[in-house]
């Protein structure tokens, strides 16, 4: 695969014997807003850290509009990056540190004045121009380190979990502001996060990584409704992984504590094995439905979460967990009670090998 | 993922603070006035000394008598001048160490810490004649006339400083975020100079006048190593002060003191302004 705009190819970093990333490929196109999601400690900030230039790889190369950035230093590649901890300059204005690229650039005063308005006219910050960042909020100080990275121009930005120091209702604002921003501006954007809702809900596409390695490349829809691995399966979303008894193979016929449920996708296993049945638990409902899959349980635990009333119901040994869309109506089961659960035999997946 | 049942935490509590029991608090007290006697009572007595100059009455005589001593303002004037450049010495040597380590090379911190600590350890009459031993043959005659024994002395009292100003730049270097701070200024496209002088020396600007005014206090009144190199600076000149004068010894020890505090209280005010800011 060639022609992205950012390309990595075959990129890997060793930290003494231990491998941080392996064998990363990914081309990001002009404009693409690519996030990495994964745990901590997958790899995912060195990758990018890789891409910035303040980690040389141990081997592979990364390219930037076709040219070999491998190991040019981060002076020298015209990325915009943003920090978790901001890192705005604390002895200068929010004027003064996003000009700063600029100035080291040499670029001339007036120019520098103008850019600076313009940034600060993205973020709608005009009037704090003049303030130091200790006199600003955290979402404030993200949103002027925004600025300076992009006040220099950047081929790409790169932002490594900026939000993540944030509360929680800032956090969906600035993310809806930084897509706002980066959309405006059509730049080529690498985002590191390891909040599963934030790269959902703004990325272009999603880099799932694990242990240094990538798990799966997709769209947000893709990567939730179609995983490759068990992982990102259960790293995106919640996931009830059931573990069942194949039954008959060709008809994806399972069992599961003696109760029967049908599986659209293909099961690879042999009848007698063992799989595990995927569920979402928002395809779950309470009550029988025809030509769906039913399965009798008791009710160990309901949780109100606002929006969604999450339900625990033990089947046998195991747990499924069910997400009902809150309404004023919603009769709310009681722990303890006797409930079926149903779902469609497309809203469960198999996987073999466990 | 996992989902948890487990209650949710309970929202923090507000720290009860019991006022100390009445004896405590009394307790508190007497050390508190028995320490500051122990400060203060020298103290009061070497001023109330230095006032006695005259017969009969208080008065500044002693103090008169000492700025009017032609020896005194050039010693006075070598030691702030000695000062000023061991500080220079001694930014010189330790901000880049300091960054450096904290940036690139932190397991490499015990070791430098050390090493900043070895003043302390090594007292000062055997530093001054390891350095007398050292410099006074070739190749390295550093002994030899009044300039190049100034050279020397000026370099063991940046020495003298290393612990004072490694952990006072130590701490300014750890109070912010030096790697992302220096990676956010390369990424905009900074070299290492332009990156030094604006954005890391202006963030320690109070770590640099802390550890700068320290190493002041200790070098104004420094003796031993002065006195064996035969140095006419202030401490040599309070030692020959006290052999031949009766009150002019507590007048000075008042002046060295009032120096003292003032870098002191000037460390204090800066750091205080900072916070402010």
């Amino acid at each position: 695969m060639s022609g992205g705009f950012l390309s990595l190819e075959g990129v890997r970093k060793e930290f003494g014997g231990t491998v941080a990333v392996d064998t990363f490929n990914l081309e990001v196109a002009a404009g693409e807003f690519v996030s990495f999601l994964g745990p901590s400690g997958c790899g995912k900030t060195t990758t990018l850290r890789m891409v910035a230039g303040f980690e040389p790889p141990s081997s592979g190369t990364i390219r930037l509009a076709g040219k070999d950035v491998t190991f040019a230093k981060p002076n020298e590649r015209n990325i915009g990056m943003v920090f978790q901890s901001y890192a705005l300059f604390p002895n200068m204005t929010v004027g003064r540190n996003v000009g700063f690229g600029l100035k080291v650039r040499g670029r001339p005063k007036d120019e520098i004045a103008s850019r600076v308005r313009e940034m600060l006219e993205l973020i709608q910050m005009q009037h704090l121009e003049k303030r130091y960042p200790y006199q600003l909020s955290g979402g404030q100080q993200q949103r002027v380190a925004l600025a300076r990275a992009l006040a220099i121009r950047p081929q790409v930005l790169l932002l490594d979990e900026p939000l993540s120091a944030l509360d929680a209702k800032i956090r969906v604002e600035l993310r809806s502001e930084i897509r706002r921003i980066q959309r405006e501006l059509q730049i080529t954007t690498v985002y590191v996060t390891h909040d599963q809702e934030e790269a959902l809900s703004i990325s272009d596409r999603i880099v799932v990584m694990s242990a240094g390695r990538m798990e799966q490349v997709g769209a947000p829809f893709e990567i939730y409704n179609y995983p490759k691995s068990a992982f990102v399966a259960s790293f995106v979303g919640t996931l009830n992984q059931l573990r069942c008894q194949v039954v008959d193979p060709a008809g994806g016929k399972l069992s599961l504590e003696g109760q029967t449920l049908l599986s659209n996708s293909p099961v690879s296993a042999a009848a007698g094995q063992q799989v595990l049945a995927m569920l979402r638990p928002e395809e779950l409902h309470f009550g029988a439905a025809d030509g769906e899959n039913r399965l009798d349980g008791e009710v160990l635990s309901v949780v109100f979460l606002g929006g969604v009333v999450r339900v625990q119901v033990g089947i046998g040994s195991s747990v499924l967990t069910l997400d009902a869309l809150n309404e004023r109506r919603l009769k709310l089961p009681k722990v303890g009670d006797r409930q079926t659960v149903s779902f469609p035999p497309h809203a469960c997946w198999v996987m073999a090998g466990i | 993922m996992t989902i948890s049942t487990a209650p949710a935490p309970l929202a923090a509590e507000a720290p009860v603070t019991a006022a100390p029991p009445r004896g405590n608090r009394l307790g508190s007290w007497l050390i508190f006035v028995m320490v500051a006697l122990y400060f203060l009572v020298p103290l009061a007595a070497t001023f109330y000394w230095s006032l006695r100059a005259e017969k009969g009455v208080l008065s500044f005589e002693a103090y008169r008598r000492l700025f009017a001593d032609t020896n005194f303002l050039p010693a006075f004037t070598e030691s702030i001048v000695n000062a000023v450049i061991a500080i220079f010495l001694s930014l010189l040597i330790i901000v880049p160490t300091a960054y450096w380590v904290t940036l690139r090379l932190p397991w490499l911190r015990p070791v430098v810490e050390f090493i900043s600590l070895l003043p302390f350890v090594v007292p000062a009459v055997v530093l001054v004649f390891a350095l007398i031993r050292l410099y006074s043959r070739p190749p390295l005659l550093l002994t030899a006339t009044y300039g190049s024994s100034r050279v020397v002395l000026v370099c063991a009292y940046a020495a003298l400083s290393f612990p004072y100003m490694f952990r006072s730049v130590d701490n300014g270097l750890r109070a912010m975020d030096v790697r992302s701070l220096t990676e956010a200024a390369q990424g905009l496209g900074a070299n290492w100079a332009t990156i030094l002088v604006e954005v890391i020396f202006p963030n320690l600007r109070v770590a640099l006048l802390s550890g700068a005014l320290l190493t002041f206090a200790i070098v104004i009144g420094e003796l031993t190593i002065a006195l064996f190199m035969a140095q006419h600076t202030l401490g040599p000149y309070m030692a020959n002060l006290t052999r031949a004068k009766v009150y002019e010894p507590s007048a000075m020890a008042v002046v060295a003191f009032a120096i003292t505090w003032a870098a002191m209280g000037m460390i204090a005010y800066i750091s205080r302004e900072r916070k402010g800011t």
